[in-house]
Formats: C-alpha cells, sequence, structure tokens
C-alpha cells in the first residue's frame, strides 16, 4: 500500500460517494454541491493518471463554467419565494432494479475481460505532447470543435432571448 | 487487488455510469436530469484517460477526453437555454408534465 494507493482511494471514496449523493439527494442545490465534490474527485483520478492538462481543464470547464451554469439553471427555474427547492423522483424501484442488473453486467464484463495493461509511465507535462498532436493530426477536429462553440455560443444566446 | 491498476479505474467509472443512469431514470427536475448526463460524460472521460495510460493508444485517449469535455461544455449551454424557454412556457421543468412542443 503505497502513499500513490492511499490518495487513490481517498479520491474514489470522495468521487462515489458524492455521486451517490448527487442522484439520491432530494434538495437541488445540494446535489449541485455533491456535483462539485464529484468534479474535483475525478480531476484527482486524472492527475493520478498522469494527465494533468485534463485534470487542469476539469477544473476550469467543469467546475468553473458548467457546474456555475447548472447553478444558475436551479435558480432561475424555481421560484425565488420557494425556499425548498427539491425535486420529485418515480420509478425508484424499476429503476433500481434495472441500473443493478446493467451495472453488474458492466462489471461482470470489465473483470471477464483481459485488457491490454502496460502501464505506460508518463513524464507530468503532457501539455507538449498534447499540443503537437492537436496541430497534426487532429487539426481537422480541433477546428470543427471551435466551430461548433461557435455555434453553441450563438444558438444558447438566441434560443434563451427569445 | 491492493495495488492501484487499470481495473480500479475502470471499476469507478462503471459505477459513475451506473449512478448517472439512475440519476436521469429517477429524477422529475430537468436540471437534475442534466446532471446525470454530467456523471455518464464523466464516466467516459475517465475511462479515456485510464486507457490512455494503460493502454497503447499514447496521447489519443487524453486528446478524446479534451474533446468530450468541450462538447460536455456546449451541450450544458445549449440545454440550460431549452430549460430556461420550458419554464418561461409552462413554469415549471419537471419532465413528466412537459409533454407538448407547441406554446
Amino acid at each position: 500500500m503505497t502513499l500513490y494507493d492511499i490518495i487513490f482511494y481517498l479520491f474514489a471514496i470522495v468521487t462515489i460517494f458524492s455521486a451517490y449523493f448527487v442522484v439520491t439527494v432530494r434538495n437541488i442545490v445540494y446535489s449541485a454541491f455533491c456535483l462539485l465534490f464529484t468534479l474535483f474527485g475525478i480531476a484527482g483520478l486524472y492527475a493520478l493518471l498522469g494527465a494533468d492538462f485534463i485534470a487542469i481543464v476539469q477544473l476550469i470547464v467543469y467546475v468553473g463554467g458548467i457546474l456555475i451554469l447548472i447553478i444558475f439553471g436551479v435558480m432561475l427555474t424555481n421560484k425565488i419565494t420557494n425556499v425548498q427547492i427539491k425535486t420529485g423522483v418515480f420509478q425508484i424501484l424499476p429503476a433500481t432494479v434495472g441500473v443493478g442488473i446493467f451495472g453488474g453486467f458492466l462489471l461482470a464484463v470489465l473483470l471477464n475481460t483481459t485488457w491490454v495493461n502496460l502501464d505506460i509511465k508518463t513524464s507530468p507535462p503532457t501539455t507538449f505532447q498534447l499540443g503537437t498532436l492537436l496541430m497534426n493530426e487532429w487539426i481537422l477536429v480541433f477546428e470543427l470543435l471551435g466551430i461548433v462553440l461557435l455555434i453553441a455560443l450563438l444558438g444558447a444566446a438566441s434560443i434563451a432571448r427569445k | 487487488m491492493v495495488t492501484v491498476g487499470l481495473y480500479h479505474y475502470l471499476f469507478i467509472s462503471t459505477i459513475l455510469f451506473s449512478l448517472g443512469i439512475f440519476g436521469i431514470v429517477t429524477r422529475k427536475n430537468a436540471v437534475m436530469v442534466l446532471m446525470g448526463i454530467e456523471l455518464i460524460l464523466n464516466a467516459a472521460n475517465i475511462n479515456f484517460v485510464a486507457f490512455a495510460r494503460y493502454g497503447n493508444f499514447g496521447f489519443q485517449g487524453q486528446l478524446m477526453a479534451l474533446f468530450v469535455i468541450i462538447l460536455a461544455a456546449a451541450e450544458a449551454a445549449i440545454a440550460l437555454a431549452i430549460v430556461l424557454n420550458i419554464y418561461k412556457v409552462f413554469s415549471s421543468v419537471n419532465v413528466d408534465e412537459i409533454n407538448r412542443l407547441k406554446e
């Protein structure tokens, strides 16, 4: 049990428990805050996997952008005088059974497959390799994603303004 | 099983994926459904980054994770704009009460 393992289990416990609370707590604001801890835990897992740039992007885009958007969504779609911001739930029992069967199936597939398991040790600064790939092999995808982001921005502004 | 390897990361992403589906199926509020979608996208991302480290894809797995994050940002912006419009028309964002496209 090295330090790496201890830090991994810490992040794993934070991620899974807060994700569990995201989907079970009735209060929407609480579950948005639990989503914050889930995203932090996942960023920690990326850092443990040697993907430092992805971890930072996860923190900036998810925690700084998407989570704020979601909290704005919660605030704007509930009446201000309504102190209890709750969500209704339905189909709890069939959903539990179905998701249990599905998750068990996925776990069985995971454990019964022999994955390629090389354990490539990457040097911590991954930005050079990522930038080289983005500007050479994946340049078309990079530009297309820029266009997609622009169209999404314009579309969101024009939909919300109506 | 104590030493952390590929299976541990895949296990976490499996659990996150199942929890995301549970959230999508059981929540009534549309914003909560969005949170379930974010959980599923993050589970896929953990798989991409884990296979970038343990598989033989090099850095392309991390690149895919980056693309997924970008698309998730675009998806969240559009979806919240749609949710705000739905709230203007129906005064509620419960997905079981929204049953017509006409205003």
